[in-house]
């Protein structure tokens, strides 16, 4: 039973640092909390119902499907509810924050209007596929959370500290200003972060689809809590404080039903953090100095 | 903000005045269309408001709700015995909006009685309101402990999770020698709380060895790790107290995890969309309910047809409780001849007898339901009777 458990706190933390993955990014460069990313989520999850059981297409097509629109969708967000704030000189910080938190229950309402209320089955033999160790029952689409948060992890990792384009970015979180006198195009970082981040979120949704089968319009708003939890475990903009993050949780929450109480689950979950917080305050791999944001 | 509550308080004091003074006057009225009612010309209206939990994680429960009631105010109407017109407020599923919903039914929408709100969890709030203000207010889907003894004008249909849940249990336990059961439910609502507290009491009374308890939040997805602790312990049936959205997730999760064992679940779980949601997985859900689709009975078979061509999908429990709720109201109307809120209550008290597509249904004196409810088992996909 230990392995199943261990098993069940992986994939349901791989999934934490994966909607974590887009949060961080979003934080890292652009110092905004993006509320709507468990909305997106969210999106991605319905994409793929709609895909594999409403028009029965193959599972590869649902990622895809689900990766443009989530990434048109983020185009959409940071265009009409982040970019005219940034413009705007002397605009709050939390004014993004605040219209963030429109986009999501905007996307919420929408959903329900669109797809219905309810849960919405996730039905492709991808799911069902599954090896036995011994007395153990791993699903396939377990491995491939976990390696799919991996890979997501590693190329965000080398992509921000190794390429071009992730110095720019990172040259952009730094200073917004100095950055574009420097010949960055900052308008299409940004925007490219943005997308990124959403696309991310879409994996994450059809993988939460076909793991636990439950799709729900509401499915973003607690994800997207988890997601905002980790980062703060993690440290804010940290790739691998995410992943670590992501695990922690979801494998706290596992064990807390094996040896507790099931009722603390979510409690649990918390307390880490603030125990956590109250022992590094930066995060796990954040940096201890705060002039890394405005 | 204090301006504002005083001046709520104000309209709120104010209007209930008016009614008052209009009640007056509408009695004499009313007395003297009492002996033509049956001449035709007297057709006795009122407003009806209608508190349901249309957006939010239980917006199904919501549409589902309004659905029937649209449909019986349709063939109500159209027979013209009594006319009635559905005020409609969305409740989403919060003790607090469902309580400004009822405040503005009751104050400035002067409706005769409302129907809902649709969890009792609301309820509890919005029961004594409706007391304390003498209007008559009937649940159609609060099965939760101690709704009807709220007040002398709280009323419901819905048959109670207490006489629901012994009834699937003890053929479940005769059906297959069940010695030691788990218990799973949602500790954050009223109705699957209290369906915990009468399965855990009822599989005590029965000298069922209980295993462990788990519990789960509203709108969680992941179930795994409550279900593999459950599995290891190898019980012989499993008690969940669940909603149907989370229910089918859990027995969907919870069959591929190889536990094979039959669910008996409350009356939240019990809805076709189960079917829907798991699949084969629902296979092997018993619950007991006054509601079956299948009846061989042509009221049930009319409604079921009608239900599905208008809205395109078929009635669960919900649908069903509140268009018989309609029916039950408008025959109330019917006997009081008036749209008096404390002539309508007395009526109401009444019905017995009364054949609905539910079955054959009273109130008790404390305006709780008195009916036989069926067990129904899923099997091959599909809801039947349960009788092995």
């Amino acid at each position: 039973m230990l392995i199943e458990q261990l098993i069940n706190g992986i994939t349901l933390g791989s999934i934490y640092a994966i909607v974590a993955l887009g949060f961080t990014l979003v934080f890292g460069v652009l110092g905004i909390v993006n509320m709507g990313h468990g909305e997106i989520f969210m999106f991605g999850a319905f994409i793929g119902v709609l895909v594999t059981t409403t028009f029965g297409l193959p599972l590869w097509l649902a990622f895809l499907a689900a990766i443009i629109v989530t990434a048109f969708m983020g185009y959409l967000l940071e265009r009409f509810a982040l970019r005219p704030l940034r413009n705007h000189q002397g605009s709050n910080h939390l004014a993004p924050l605040i219209s963030t938190i429109g986009v999501s229950i905007f996307l919420e309402n929408l959903s329900h209007h669109l797809f219905g209320p309810g849960n919405h089955p996730f039905r492709t033999p991808f799911a069902e596929m599954s090896i036995e160790i011994g007395s153990v029952t791993v699903y396939l689409v377990q491995i491939v959370i976990f390696v799919i948060s991996l890979i997501l992890m590693a190329a965000l990792s080398f992509w921000l500290g190794k390429t071009k384009a992730g110095k720019a970015l990172r040259a952009v979180a730094e200073n917004l200003e100095t950055a574009s006198l420097l010949g960055v195009d900052t308008k299409k970082y940004i925007t490219l972060t943005v997308i990124l981040a959403s696309a991310m979120g879409g994996i994450a949704g059809i993988l939460v689809g076909m793991a636990f089968n439950a799709v729900t319009p509401q499915m973003g708003l607690s994800m997207g809590l988890k997601g905002l939890a980790i980062i703060i475990l993690g440290g804010m903009g940290n790739v691998k404080g995410a992943m670590v993050g992501g695990l922690i949780l979801g494998l706290a929450e596992t064990f807390i039903v094996v040896y507790g109480d099931s009722g603390y689950r979510d409690a649990i979950a918390f307390i880490a953090i603030i125990v956590i917080l109250l022992v590094r305050p930066q995060g796990l791999f954040g940096q201890k100095t705060s002039d890394v944001r405005r | 903000m204090s301006i504002f509550k005083k001046f709520m308080q104000f309209s709120a004091v104010s209007s209930m005045l008016l009614l008052a003074a209009c009640g007056g006057g509408g009695d004499e009225t009313a007395s003297g269309t009492e002996g033509q009612a049956d001449g035709g010309s007297g057709v006795v209206s009122a407003d009806i408001g209608v508190i349901s939990y249309n957006s939010g994680p239980g917006a199904a429960y919501g549409e589902a709700i309004t659905n029937g009631l649209k449909l019986a105010q349709e063939e109500i109407n159209a027979k013209g015995e009594v006319n009635i017109n559905l005020k409609i407020e969305d409740s989403a599923g919060e003790q607090d909006q469902a309580l400004t919903a009822a405040q503005k039914l009751i104050n400035s929408e002067n409706v005769t009685a409302i129907i809902g709100p649709t969890l009792s969890t609301e309820m509890n709030v919005v029961g004594p309101e409706a007391d304390l203000s003498g209007v008559p207010i009937m649940g159609t889907s609060t099965t939760a402990e101690g709704i009807p003894q709220l007040g002398e004008y709280v009323f419901r249909n819905s048959i109670p999770e207490a006489l629901a849940i012994p009834a699937s249990l003890k053929k479940a336990i005769e059906a297959y020698d069940v010695k030691k059961v788990a218990i799973l439910y949602g500790n954050d609502d009223v109705l699957t709380k209290s369906g915990f507290d009468t399965m855990k009491a009822t599989a005590e009374e029965m000298g069922l060895e209980i295993l462990t308890i788990e519990t789960f939040q509203k709108g969680q997805s992941d179930y795994n790790a409550q279900l593999t602790k459950i599995k290891s312990l190898n019980p012989d049936l499993i008690l969940a107290s669940a909603l149907y959205n989370e229910g089918a997730v859990i027995m969907d999760q919870a069959r591929k995890m190889g536990i094979d064992v039959p669910f008996v679940g409350g009356n939240g779980f019990n809805s076709p969309e189960v079917i829907n949601i798991a699949g084969d997985a629902a296979n092997g859900l018993i619950v007991a309910t006054p509601w079956f689709g299948e009846k061989e009975d042509p009221k049930v078979q009319d409604f079921v047809a009608k239900y599905t061509e208008k809205f395109g999908k078929a009635p669960d429990q919900f649908a069903a409780q509140s268009y018989d709720g309609l029916y039950i109201f408008a025959e109330a109307l019917k006997n009081a001849g008036d749209s008096d809120r404390d002539a309508f209550r007395d009526a109401l008290a009444e019905i017995s007898n009364f054949e609905g597509i539910l079955g054959n249904f009273s109130f008790d004196e404390e305006g709780d339901v008195v009916m036989e409810p069926t067990v129904l088992t899923i099997k091959d996909g599909k809801f039947q009777e349960f009788n092995e």
